[in-house]
This record gives structure tokens, C-alpha cells and sequence, in this order.
């Protein structure tokens, strides 16, 4: 094992791998570390979504700024993500949920998105074989240049590209301590042995409370057990992902032509129980043929269980705070970390070699908690 | 023509998609997963995964463990969704 490094990053899901890339090309000495396999955390179970209509200011910027980089990533990299452009559909069912769109749709159009607010004919136009009578739906918004990706790729791509600039990556390898000096980082303690080193980011998802812990933070996150699930593969029938908040259901169908979708139930609590359950399978059953009945003759393959890492206000927590030096956080994601993954790998890359700072970091960091300086973002699924 | 072998036939993986992935460093099982979309076809990975994981042991050398295996993941045979939706109580 190396002994020193520049960086240490904990976590080798689509954050961690996404830093170590970045970094990487920007010549930092580049070291990460994984328990497992590369994407056995939430980027293994992820939705694969990747959406720009938020109702907070931070989460939109972060997203847009994604895109963008999204964009170019397949090419950058030299490997396929898969992205493709089929757009969000975000159902609306009520007045309340009206006034909420116009005003998100109003504060999105500012920073220069393309989204509109659809009438129940135009929904039909978008995606065919949504039952919008089933659906209780009065409009929706839908954005264009929303779509998905596949987190796989991305992640694998990510890390090879990152090797190939230098990067070091050690799986099946835990990371067990942290030592600091005067509250500054100086040493990762792994299973398998320790690396010198000022910085380490915390990537490590639903388990960075603990990795938190090890430098006596404490973080506000708690792990909220999802589940998701895919039928067999079909002729292509729609592009968008349908999402609605009222339901909680969102589902898109994917390149190679699998519906993959999921939606909360009563039982879904907080812990790292991963069991699948019978009644979300009952449940998302009946909602998805809710919303499109010519589904029900189509058979579900398989679901699986994840956790979303989630915050008081569902934003991340980024950046480094004052009680440690060298310590900074990636993670918190609550459900939407793959999407917004290029934008924060870019802004912790250019503060760790540049320490630049930027309008955005600051307000995602770990203080806003203590400040009570929080905004709550509406807009979750799932 | 003897690479054109399948070992993956839900999601048509040749052998030598296998191991050029695993030449390319994808050497957990659930990497190849990912990476290929072995199992994940209708039959879940009954017909395939043994043979992946005999692939996977010779060419590394390394044992797999059970422990690592894919987890079976229900409804575990295809179920349409309109018998799901049905099945209220
Ligand atoms: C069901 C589901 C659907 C989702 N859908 C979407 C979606 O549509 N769009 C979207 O943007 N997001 C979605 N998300 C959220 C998204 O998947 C996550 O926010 C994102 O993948 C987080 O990536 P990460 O790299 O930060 O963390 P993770 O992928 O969780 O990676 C953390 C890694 O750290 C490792 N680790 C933990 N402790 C240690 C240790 N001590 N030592 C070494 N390694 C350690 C873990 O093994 C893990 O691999 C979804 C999540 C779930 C569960
Ligand atoms: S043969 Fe591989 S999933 Fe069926």
C-alpha cells in the first residue's frame, strides 16, 4: 500500500470515484478507498434520474451545472454513460401542487432552464401511455433536457479514467480510523494498512456518519431504506421520466428497454434493514398500472433494496468546517447524488487545489445546521 | 469462432465479453454484473452465474465465495404487474 498521498478519498460509489477522477486530473497523488466493490453503495441501487427541476435555488444551479458536464462526460472519459435526454415529467394533481410548480417553474426559468407547465393533452403527447384520468393529474412540468444516465458506467468509467491519470484504488479495503493533529488530518487507518495524508474527503454515503465519527463530527444524516424495481425489456414506448410527489412513484424505462421504477411504503423506516417487501411490490404494482394500465400484462424481473442518505432539509453537506482541517464532506445526497455528482466533484476538486470557494459550497456546508439557516427542498421522490 | 461462445443467453454475453472485462480489471462478480448485465435477464442469473463464476475462478485464480454471489432478488420468477396490482387484502 502507498504510504502518503495527497488525497484520500472513503468510498468508491459515483462521488468517490467522480473526486478521485478530478482530482486526479488535476495531478493531485490520489488514494481511495472501498469496503466493498466498486458501486456496492447507493450508486449500485441508484434510479439512475437525473433531473434540473428543484425547488431550491442550490439544488437547480447544481443540477444544471451537471448536465453540462454530463454532456461531455462520455467523451471526456472514453467510455459510454449512457446519457439520454428524454426529459422529467413531474406530475401536478391539485391546486396547491399548481402554485408550488408555478413558482419552482418561475425560479428555474431564471437560471436559464428550459420547462414548461403541460396541460392534460400535452401530457399524453409526451408519454403515450400514461392514463391521465388514473393518474389524477390537472398538469404536469416537463423539462426537455432532463434524463438519465447509467451510475454503472459512469462510476466504472470515473475510476478508470482516474487510474489512468494516476489514481490509486484499493477495494475490499475499510477504512477504520482517522488520526488528526491539532485538528488537522494527518493519517488513514485502513484494515490493510495506513497512508499520510492532510486531506481526506468523506464519501462514503449512508455510512459517512460514521466515517464522521472517527474525527469527532457528528452529522445530522439518517439512512431511509428505498426500494426500487425493473421488469423485462420492451419495445420502446417513452423517453420521460414520469415522476410524481403526491405518490411518491417514479419510473422511466431505460436504454436497453427495462422499466425501472420504485415508490415509498407505510413500512419503509429508518435502519440498514435491506430485506424487499411483498407489499412494495403489491404497491408499486398498483400505482404503475394506475398511471399506465396497458403495463399490467408486463412482468416485473426483480427489485432490490438501497438507503437514501438524507439530511434535515434533503441537501447535501458539503465542503470543509473549522473543527477539522482537512476533513470535508461529500455526502447527504438524500436521494438525488448521482444527478448532481459532476457539478460537486468539480467544486470540492477546484477548493481542495485552487481553495476556491464558491456561493454554493457555502451554503451546503455542515453550518447551516448550527446557524439554523436551512431551506427545505420540496422537491423529493421516492 | 471459439470465442463466440455464450454464457450469458437472457442478456447475450459471449465468453469473450467476460473476460475481456475481467483482463480490464472488473474482477468481483458483482462488478461484472454491472458492467455486462449478466443475471439480470428473466431467468436472474440461474443459467449464467455458476458458469461466470467458474470463468471468473480460473482466470484470477482466486476462489469467489458464496458471500459473494448475487442475492436473490423477488419476485425471483417474472410476475406480471396486474397480478401484483390485484392481489389486494
Ligand atoms: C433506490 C434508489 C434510487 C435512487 N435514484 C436516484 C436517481 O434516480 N437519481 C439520483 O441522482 N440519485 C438517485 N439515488 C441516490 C444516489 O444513488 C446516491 O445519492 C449516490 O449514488 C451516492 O453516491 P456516493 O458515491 O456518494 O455514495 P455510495 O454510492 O453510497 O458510495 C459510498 C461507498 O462507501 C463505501 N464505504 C462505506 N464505509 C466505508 C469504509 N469505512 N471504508 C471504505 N469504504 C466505505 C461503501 O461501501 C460505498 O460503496 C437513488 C438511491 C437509491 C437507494
Ligand atoms: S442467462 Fe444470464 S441472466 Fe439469464
Amino acid at each position: 500500500m502507498k504510504s502518503r498521498a495527497d488525497v484520500v478519498i472513503v468510498g468508491g460509489g459515483v462521488n468517490g470515484c467522480g473526486l478521485a477522477y478530478n482530482l486526479a486530473k488535476r495531478d493531485m497523488d490520489v488514494v481511495v478507498f472501498e469496503r466493498d466493490y466498486l458501486t456496492s453503495g447507493a450508486t449500485g441501487a441508484c434510479g439512475a434520474g437525473i433531473r434540473q427541476q428543484w425547488s431550491t435555488r442550490d439544488n437547480t444551479l447544481l443540477a444544471i451545472d451537471s448536465v453540462k458536464i454530463f454532456e461531455k462526460l462520455s467523451k471526456e472519459l472514453g467510455e459510454d454513460i449512457d446519457l439520454r435526454h428524454g426529459g422529467y415529467l413531474i406530475a401536478i394533481h391539485d391546486d396547491k401542487e399548481m402554485q408550488q410548480a408555478e413558482k419552482n417553474v418561475e425560479m428555474q426559468r431564471s437560471l436559464g432552464l428550459k420547462v414548461d407547465i403541460l396541460n392534460p393533452q400535452e401530457i399524453n403527447d409526451v408519454v403515450p401511455i400514461l392514463d391521465v384520468k388514473g393518474m389524477n393529474a390537472i398538469g404536469a412540468t416537463f423539462c426537455p433536457t432532463d434524463g438519465h444516465a447509467n451510475p454503472f458506467k459512469t462510476t466504472f468509467a470515473y475510476a478508470n479514467a482516474a487510474k489512468r491519470c494516476g489514481a490509486t484504488i484499493y477495494t475490499h479495503t475499510e477504512v477504520v480510523g482517522i488520526k488528526t493533529q491539532k485538528k488537522q488530518v494527518t493519517e488513514v487507518v485502513t484494515n490493510k494498512g495506513a497512508v499520510k495524508t492532510n486531506i481526506v474527503i468523506n464519501a462514503a454515503g449512508v455510512w459517512s456518519k460514521d466515517i464522521a465519527k472517527m474525527v469527532g463530527i457528528k452529522v445530522p444524516n439518517v439512512p431511509i431504506r428505498k426500494e426500487i424495481m425493473v421488469t423485462e425489456r420492451l419495445e420502446p414506448m417513452f423517453e420521460a421520466m414520469v415522476i410524481s410527489f403526491k405518490d411518491g412513484i417514479y419510473f422511466s424505462q431505460q436504454k436497453e428497454g427495462q422499466i425501472i421504477g420504485g415508490i415509498p411504503i407505510p413500512e419503509q423506516k429508518v435502519g440498514y434493514k435491506t430485506m424487499p417487501t411483498v407489499s412494495f411490490m403489491q404497491h408499486m404494482a398498483r400505482v404503475l398500472t394506475r398511471y399506465a394500465p396497458v403495463l399490467k400484462h408486463v412482468n416485473m424481473l426483480r427489485h432490490w433494496t438501497g438507503f437514501y442518505d438524507v439530511t434535515p432539509d434533503a441537501r447535501p453537506i458539503l465542503g470543509e468546517t473549522k473543527d477539522v482541517k482537512g476533513f470535508i464532506h461529500c455526502h447527504g445526497f438524500s436521494g438525488h447524488g448521482f444527478m448532481l455528482s459532476p457539478m460537486v466533484c468539480k467544486l470540492l476538486s477546484d477548493f481542495i487545489v485552487d481553495d476556491k470557494k464558491s456561493e454554493v459550497l457555502e451554503s451546503l456546508s455542515l453550518d447551516r445546521f448550527k446557524d439554523k439557516r436551512i431551506e427545505h427542498e420540496m422537491s423529493v421522490v421516492g | 469462432m471459439k470465442n463466440k461462445a455464450i454464457v450469458c443467453r437472457c442478456e447475450d454475453i459471449t465468453l469473450e465479453d467476460v473476460e475481456k472485462a475481467i483482463d480490464e480489471g472488473y474482477t468481483d462478480l458483482e462488478e461484472l454484473r454491472k458492467k455486462l448485465r449478466i443475471g439480470m435477464g428473466p431467468c436472474q442469473g440461474r443459467v449464467c452465474i455458476q458458469i461466470i463464476m467458474k470463468i471468473l475462478e480460473k482466470k484470477t485464480g482466486k476462489k469467489v465465495s458464496r458471500r459473494d454471489l448475487p442475492t436473490s432478488r423477488p419476485p425471483i420468477v417474472p410476475v406480471s404487474l396486474g397480478t401484483l396490482a390485484s392481489d389486494e387484502k
